[in-house]
């Protein structure tokens, strides 16, 4: 501990959330133009690229862009909106699910993918943005097929003590209208920023050891090796984010439209 | 020594989180040993579990930032 501190200057900061303040035009406000609005942007126009091109030509033998465009789309309706809402009412809500999946898979790899290299749901706003269009689905879908009160009375489970019915049915209200919508943006916020930030870490550490000299030369060459291993390791967490993402979404979705709970 | 006490709340919030998507995996590791074909069906329960779990360390970690200061 003691060489390390004689050796390295005191003048290594660690990256904080101010990493993932940046803007690109305009004012250093609320207005500006940032780098994640940026990438969003660019996911839209990149997916709705894709989609198109390899979806256009549709033909019985697939070639290998619509195979792999098939390939995702068949995660997004059997192994999640066929299996978790079942077969009689999934096709309407896979729309919604397979836009959220894309979108979100696309922008969680803008953050190791180089020219971009930013992920845009470690800025809350858009993980809230998203999570918000599921909670008002899940309510409303819900709303429509039991009706107003119906759905209130859906919330808590039947056959219950009738003393327990007010805290069941309080407890399932905060849960439904609260804690839901929360976890899921936080979830996905949280991941993205952690990941990111420890990347960053890794990387800038790295890089200051490799220039301050001595034994801790060593020691930046090892971290760089462990930047590259946590940047294959965030490829997964990206990918897994996306699927737990849309799988809460049509959860919360299959919940809302259940006939019993 | 200086340093904040919020990062410390992270790494103890951490620990819970840690053992829970550790139980979650050895019992789906058990399912799908006793029974290959349940694979599919185990596999998402488990990772919505390891989601769930993950989540308290997820909040610990942008609390420690919130509570820096």
């Amino acid at each position: 501990m003691s060489i390390v501190a004689t050796v390295a200057p005191a003048d290594y900061t660690p990256p904080g959330i101010e990493e993932f303040w940046q803007p690109l035009f305009g004012t250093d406000g609320p207005l500006a133009i940032t780098r994640p609005m940026l990438l969003m942007a660019l996911s839209v126009i990149l997916v709705a690229w894709w989609l198109l091109a390899t979806t256009r030509k549709k033909a019985v033998l697939p070639g290998r862009g619509q195979m792999g465009t098939e390939a995702i789309y068949g995660i997004v309706r059997n192994g999640i909106a066929k299996d978790l809402i079942g077969s009689r009412e999934f096709m309407r809500f896979v729309p919604l699910l397979f836009t959220l999946f894309v979108v979100i898979l696309t922008n969680n790899f803008f953050g190791v993918i180089p020219p971009m290299s930013f992920p845009t749901m470690s800025r809350i706003g858009f993980p809230i943005a998203l999570s918000l269009i599921v909670w008002v689905v899940f309510h409303v879908v819900g709303m429509k097929k039991h009706g107003f009160i119906g759905y209130w009375k859906s919330l808590v489970p039947s056959g219950l003590p009738k003393a327990m019915v007010p805290f069941i049915f309080f407890l399932e209200l905060i849960t439904d209208l609260f804690t839901r919508p929360v976890t899921l943006a936080l979830r996905l916020f949280g991941n993205m920023f952690a990941g990111h930030i420890l990347i960053v870490l890794f990387i800038t550490g790295g890089w200051y050891m490799l220039t301050s000299g001595g034994v801790l030369v060593i020691a930046g060459g090892v971290t760089w090796i462990f930047a590259f291993v946590m940047t294959l390791f965030e490829l997964l967490v990206e990918f897994l984010q996306a699927y737990v993402f849309t799988l809460l979404a049509a959860l919360y979705i299959a919940g809302a439209v259940a006939d019993e709970h | 020594m200086t340093g904040n006490i919020a990062i410390l709340g992270y790494g103890l919030s951490a620990i819970g989180p840690g053992i829970g998507v550790g139980l979650i995996f050895a019992a789906y590791i058990n399912g799908v040993a006793r029974q290959p074909e349940a694979r599919g069906m185990l596999q998402p329960i488990a990772f919505l579990g390891m989601a769930i779990t993950e989540a308290l360390a997820i909040f610990g970690i942008a609390l420690a930032f919130v509570f820096k200061g």
